[in-house]
């Protein structure tokens, strides 16, 4: 078990160094770099441009630059955002916690209503009720999340109450501490259940499955044969059983939720990663871009490491060692 | 895997009522797209600056009691007391509707103008744009899956078939790129593109980024198939028989692993679409005159022109629709398929 999340991280780590040197290629190769700007501002002079060349080898071939790049990040040091005018570890800080304030929220959103969904419909499976359930996951699986989100915010704005957009309303330095936490949970309603909604389709329909698969079983018609209550036989027998294979999937939800809640942040205007990529992306803000694509690509990893060691703790058939 | 058990795979297919009907739907919206310049009223750069966001026009089939050809009232653009924009009916003149003129099925006289889904910020007719759109969005994502099949059909039959090293590297270049949340590689990618390039230029880049996102996960699905199929005896025969690695890739097992990559390429088209859309929405993909469907949405983005214009998320509509019709006819091929595959 041990050696096997090891052997993930050295093959990771490797991963890591591949990707982060494609975008910063990517990056480099592109005509025109952020002092391209800074050298038409009439407010900065030339040699201050020159000096900030030189301090972050931006003459230095590209390998030597990455190398560069590297080594500083080993060290703790993420580098400038040309754009914010400040290091980048102090954006991204914020933003990460940003994003994983709305992840989370959806995803405890998505769990707490999918599941029980999924058990539901997986005891009327193919009546009326299941079946408006399965249509409904089919059509919210299909509807773009930022088409979606424009479309509640819209609504929104037509029956009030709720604000529209950003994570803070303006009064809210003045705030109480429950003051603070109530604002932002009224700004994450929208954001956060249209994030849900097609995550929780799926989750939905995939429980259904599993819950199925598990009650043909034949254990599940042995505990009925010897007469225990139907609730034992689906909440303790069935459920337990049906429940295993979804642990994987909270790792990937993790993970996929940090790239999908990207598009919903920009048109909600919350203030997270993705909202932030785009902006340094737009400005050609290499170091932020870098940062906050290795940044995803961690909380990616340690997404599918944590699901792997998850599945082990739940499911004691699983060994990596043979 | 004979010609009877494909047709009999069709055939369960077509029992689908759910999935003919989206076949159906699919044909309209391609149809859409193929006669654009007939169906819509106007080219999609055509602009009326006077008639900014201006709302549906209404056709009017009866002049008092009495049935006439269609016609249509201009409008005009005034401020009310709120000193809000609002489009009054000027009701002074009529103007006919010409029926196939000019290569175009609709049209009314230069100075009306024949909005029939409402009109965008600089006062182009959304339905003529969303018509033009259509060739854009639902060509992107064919497109870019063809690409990245026949890269994912090479690799994953290759790892599939020799293993061991080859398998460990190409399958670690897969990792690479599933690794990086698609939405943001995206970006990264898009970075990389001049900003000075023109739109057809942008769509190839646009195509090629999709696809470079989409290989890996076709190429892993692919090479699992492989797997199992090159311990098959008629790989062995063909073996012995010295037809070259290639060649036993190419004709004997690529070709059974086909009918199930249909299933999985119909529902990448739809996360395809679901992409370009993104791209394009945050002002990246597809740049503005040329319309697709998610530029066309940008606009929404701000919920002002939103509420003073409701009809700019139409387009939404219709991504949701493609990407719907492309998942339920994805579904239903695989359910059809799937029989075969348990032998």
């Amino acid at each position: 078990m041990f050696k096997h999340i090891l052997q993930r991280l050295g093959s990771t780590i490797l991963l890591l160094l591949a990707v982060s040197f494609l975008t910063f290629w990517l990056m480099r190769a592109t005509p025109g770099n952020f002092f391209d700007s800074l050298r038409l501002n009439p407010q900065i002079s030339q040699e201050m441009v020159e000096r900030y060349e030189k301090l972050y080898h931006l003459k230095d071939p590209l390998l030597v630059q990455y190398g560069h790049w590297l080594v500083n990040i080993l060290h703790g040091e993420w580098g400038y955002s040309f754009y914010y005018n400040v290091p980048v570890t102090h954006v991204l800080g914020t933003r990460l916690f940003n994003t994983f304030i709305l992840s989370f929220t959806s995803l405890l959103l998505t769990w707490s209503l999918a599941i029980p969904l999924g058990i539901w419909a997986s005891l009327r499976a193919n009546q009326w009720g299941d079946r408006l359930l399965s249509l409904f996951s089919f059509a919210a699986l299909s509807v773009p999340g930022f088409f979606l989100a424009v479309l509640v915010l819209y609504i929104a704005s037509l029956v009030g109450g709720l604000p529209l957009g950003g994570m803070h309303s303006p009064g809210y330095d003045e705030m109480s501490f429950f003051g603070k936490v109530w604002d932002t949970l009224l700004h994450l309603i929208i954001p956060a259940s249209v994030l849900s909604l097609s995550s929780m389709a799926s989750l939905q329909r995939i429980m259904r499955g599993n819950m199925l698969g598990v009650l043909r079983q034949q254990y599940i018609l042995a505990a009925r044969a010897k007469g225990l209550p139907e609730n034992l036989v689906i909440y303790r027998h069935a459920l337990r059983n049906a429940f295993n294979p979804l642990v994987t999937l909270l790792g990937y939800e993790f993970a996929s939720l940090l790239s999908g809640a990207a598009l919903v942040e920009i048109v909600c205007s919350w203030p997270g990663l993705g909202s932030l990529l785009l902006t340094a992306v737009r400005a050609k803000d290499i170091y932020l871009v870098m940062s906050s694509t290795l940044l995803a690509g961690v909380l990616l990893i340690v997404g599918n490491i944590l699901a792997d060691i998850l599945l082990v703790l739940v499911d004691p058939r699983i060994r990596y060692e043979q | 895997m004979n010609n009877s058990r494909i047709s009999l795979a069709f055939k369960s297919f077509r029992q689908n009522r759910m999935a003919m009907i989206c076949l159906w739907v699919l044909g309209l919206l391609y149809g859409l797209a193929i006669f654009a310049d007939l169906i819509s009223p106007y080219s999609y750069a055509d602009e009326d600056r006077n008639f900014s966001y201006c709302p549906p026009t209404s056709i009017e089939f009866f002049d008092g009691p009495k049935i006439v050809p269609p016609f249509v009232y201009q409008k005009h653009l005034t401020f009310d007391a709120m000193h809000r924009r609002v489009f009054v009916v000027d009701r002074s003149q009529k103007y006919p509707l010409h029926f196939l003129r000019g290569g175009r099925l609709i049209q009314v006289d230069a100075p009306a103008r024949l909005y029939l889904w409402g009109a965008d910020a600089r006062g182009r007719d959304l339905f003529s744009r969303i018509c033009y759109g259509a060739r854009i969005s639902l060509s992107i994502g064919l497109i870019g899956v063809a690409i990245s099949f026949i890269f994912g059909l090479l690799i994953g039959g290759m790892a599939g078939f020799y293993g061991g090293w080859i398998d460990g590297i190409l399958m670690r270049v897969c990792e690479m790129f599933m690794m990086v949340p698609g939405f943001y590689l995206m970006l990264a990618l898009r970075a990389a593109v001049p900003e000075n390039f023109n739109s057809v230029q942008v769509y190839i880049s646009v195509v090629l980024i999709l696809a470079l996102i989409g290989w890996a996960s076709l190429a892993r699905i692919i090479r699992g198939m492989t797997l199992s199929l090159r311990e098959r005896d008629y790989v062995l025969a063909a073996k012995t028989f010295g037809v070259s690695d290639l060649g036993i890739i190419c004709k004997h097992i690529l070709p059974q692993t086909v009918s199930y990559s249909l299933a999985t390429l119909m529902l990448s088209v739809s996360s395809y679409i679901l992409a370009e859309a993104g791209l394009s929405m945050v002002g990246l993909g597809i740049q503005d005159p040329v319309p697709s469907w998610g530029n066309l949405l940008s606009n929404a983005m701000e919920i002002v022109p939103v509420i003073f214009a409701p009809w700019i998320l139409l387009p939404g509509l219709f991504i949701f629709m493609a990407v719907m019709c492309f998942n339920v006819i994805g579904d239903a091929l695989r359910d059809a398929f799937d029989p075969m595959f348990q032998d």
